[in-house]
């Protein structure tokens, strides 16, 4: 990221162009990461929206947006988003629209919809180059209805639909991966914990032209249970434990952009969780505990970076 | 002017051409894929200035025919059948989003069984949807529809898309002579599209599609939809004269057949009408006052013509293309609501035939008018009826006992 204008903390926006008072939860990470996004993309976009939590974003009559938001449905924003993009292309090109009243077409959709409902439409889109932004805000279940499991929940976290002393046993599905698969523009995941990291991938994101995916860990006090007050320090843990890799592909390359060293255990980030609880009382569960490490460890030994590169 | 030999799929295309339509997003189907495939090789060629994308479902081509329109381009689209229904929940979504454009439904009965020949239950699943709804029954009403959809789909007073129905196989497949019109004149008819406000612009930022919270602004938002589907009445009605004026060709909200002095008339809606048309034929050459009315519009539902045409008959009959299940006709029970209660309602029969295609044969249609009569004589109305049979029944048991569903030789 050489070309970068954001060498430091002192670099990012000071005007905030996501108005406040919306019905999100106290401490939803969505919205943290929202807030850095929009400082960066501004205005002139039209947010294509799939159901979801940000849906309750804009309520008639109100809306945080300076901008434009299409709501569409779970399965079909990047439909919603081809539409509006290939009118504006054919609007311009026939010279029926002035170039400056162009718009960036910018998806906002959470984990259930972008690791399930949404995937077929989100890879259709990739696959036909779609010009356009894909947001997703991922907190690991269907937060808006009460964090039932999704293709994105981790293994082990107990959600509505897995409450049993297990919790959830499936595996995290990696959309990064699904994405960079595709051969994207671009994508990255980020974190609003990591605002600096997040700006530069938003700047980076912005000047390309293609399928853009940020891909936002959301840490959601409600669906995993912890106090509000503990959203930053808990998506910096997910960094610094490396259970939340900060990835980035471009130019048909995929690299990290942090990698934690030391890599803090695994347990450090689980233990400040509700919905991990379980792990720990009223019985250590050390066979999970180890299982939840052991995968975390093997990512980074694949990845062929930080700690534990060379331990295979 | 020119005359050609056109499928009604053909047609469907050259409606879309001759609209201006500037994009396309499209998803084959059997039996409309002709229609996204003659569009593709002319926006390919440049015959046409528009832009045809394949999306990977119907659900996501609703989606985005309809951002497009709330954009503000001039945008057609077409499905059929199952294709329909799996864009069903956008079909629900996107007539609140007051973006206007057509979308061509090739009529195909739905699975189970799965099959490709015709009947309404397909496009009749979207009555409720806010999709106004016109029925075809020839290939040149198939273009000149289109572009009278267009004309009541962008009405200031309506702003609605709009579904026009064609049948599968006995229409898409079937050539007939068409008079195409000019590019000219088709563009006097069909003005440029105007977004208005509804529009996505860097200057002006709309929200579009917006959550609401409680009844009232839901109800509010709901019955605005419905008023301004209501609108299209009146806006058809200018539509179409100004279609006459322009074309010379006259196409009704509701069309009838023969019916100055009849006794008797058969409703129906679609390719299968001419069935009726025929029947009605042959029916008054053997000397019966008898006559056909094919109401075009299905949504909105013209029930002050329907009156018009059929209060003071001594009897009317409904062949319905489709199946409630548990129900029966849908053409039946909206029939029945635009007449009950009014003086000179006539006694009003109900039959389901033509499912999946099934031949609806001259003889049949003589067999309703005599029980169309006799109820008239009788002033009893008999229970609504499935066509069908006794030779079809036989040939259905050959195929179970190849199933192996029933044993050979056993009692049908």
């Amino acid at each position: 990221m050489s070309e970068t204008k954001l060498r430091s903390l002192k670099d990012l926006p000071t005007a905030h162009l996501l108005g406040a008072g919306t019905p999100m939860c106290a401490g939803c990470g969505a919205l943290e990461a929202l807030h850095e996004i929009y400082d960066l993309l501004g205005g002139k976009t039209v947010f294509v929206n799939a159901a979801g939590c940000m849906t309750l974003l804009s309520v008639y009559p109100y809306t945080p947006f300076r901008g434009s938001w299409l709501y569409t449905s779970m399965a079909s924003s990047p439909a919603g988003a081809q539409g509006v993009r290939d009118a504006l292309d054919i609007l311009i090109a026939k010279k029926r629209l002035p170039a400056e009243e162009d718009l960036t077409a910018v998806v906002l959709a959470g984990d259930g919809s972008s690791y399930g409902m949404g995937l077929s439409a989100t890879s259709a889109a990739i696959e036909r180059g779609l010009d356009f932004i894909y947001l997703c805000y991922d907190n690991e279940g269907y937060g808006n209805t009460g964090q039932q499991s999704s293709a994105a929940t981790p293994h082990g976290a107990r959600t509505a639909t897995h409450a049993g002393v297990a919790g959830f046993g499936g595996e995290k599905k990696d959309l990064f991966a699904i994405w960079a698969a595709h051969r994207p523009a671009y994508a990255a995941t980020v974190i609003g914990a990591e605002p600096l990291d997040l700006a530069r991938k938003v700047e980076r994101a912005a000047k390309l032209k293609g399928p853009r995916l940020i891909l936002a860990l959301a840490p959601c006090p409600t669906g995993w249970d912890y106090d509000p007050k503990d959203t930053v320090d808990i998506g910096r843990l997910a960094v610094k434990t490396g259970v939340w890799p900060l990835r980035e592909y471009a130019d048909g390359k995929l690299t990290h952009s942090r990698v934690p060293h030391p890599r803090l255990p695994v347990e450090d980030y689980l233990r400040t969780q509700g919905r991990f609880r379980h792990l720990f009382e009223p019985q250590r569960n050390d066979a999970l505990i180890a299982q939840i490490q052991a995968r975390v460890d093997a990512y980074w030994r694949e990845a062929g970076v930080g700690d534990g590169a060379g331990a295979a | 002017m020119s005359r050609i030999l056109l499928t009604g799929n053909g047609a469907a295309a050259w409606g879309a051409r001759l609209a201006g339509v500037d994009y396309v997003p499209a998803f084959p189907i059997t039996p409309q894929t002709e229609i996204i495939e003659t569009l593709a090789g002319w926006c390919e060629s440049g015959e046409m200035d528009g832009r045809l994308v394949l999306l990977e479902s119907e659900h996501s081509m609703i989606t985005a025919a309809a951002a497009a329109a709330a954009t503000g381009v001039r945008v057609f689209t077409a499905t059929s059948s199952q294709g329909l229904l799996h864009g069903m929940e956008m079909v629900f979504t996107v007539p609140g989003w007051r973006a206007p454009f057509v979308m061509v439904n090739v009529s195909r009965g739905l699975a189970t069984p799965i099959t490709l020949e015709p009947d309404h239950t397909d496009v009749l699943a979207a009555r409720d949807s806010g999709f106004l709804q016109i029925h075809c029954a020839t290939c040149q009403e198939v273009v000149d529809t289109i572009l009278l959809a267009y004309r009541l789909a962008e009405d200031p007073r309506v702003r609605l898309p709009a579904i026009v129905n064609l049948d599968g196989f006995y229409l898409s497949f079937t050539r007939e002579p068409v008079e195409l019109p000019s590019p000219e004149a088709a563009r006097r008819f069909l003005p440029p599209f105007e977004p208005g406000p509804v529009a996505f612009r860097a200057g002006s930022p709309v929200s579009q599609a917006c959550a609401v919270l409680g009844g009232s602004a839901y109800s509010y938002f709901r019955y605005q939809t419905h008023l301004a589907a209501e609108q299209a009445l009146p806006a058809y009605a200018d539509a179409a004269a100004a279609f006459e004026a322009e074309f010379g060709r006259r196409h009704a909200i509701v069309e009838a057949w023969r019916c100055e002095d009849a006794d008797y008339v058969f409703v129906m809606i679609g390719a299968f009408a001419t069935k009726a048309m025929e029947a009605v034929d042959r029916l008054r050459e053997d000397g019966w006052r008898i006559g056909l009315v094919r109401p075009r519009l299905l949504r909105p539902w013209p029930v002050e013509a329907l009156r018009g045409l059929l209060l003071g008959r001594r009897a009317v009959v409904v062949v319905d293309q489709n199946l409630s299940m548990g129900f029966g006709g849908v053409l039946h029970a909206e029939v029945a609501s635009a007449l009950y209660g009014c003086p000179g309602a006539p006694p009003l029969l109900g039959f389901v035939g033509g499912l999946g295609g099934r031949e609806i044969p001259p003889g049949e249609f003589f067999e309703m008018a005599r029980l169309a009569r006799e109820a008239a004589e009788t002033g009893t109305v008999p229970p609504p009826r499935l066509l069908y049979t006794e030779a079809e029944l036989r040939e259905v048991r050959k195929l179970q006992a190849i199933a192996g569903a029933r044993p050979k030789g056993g009692k049908p």
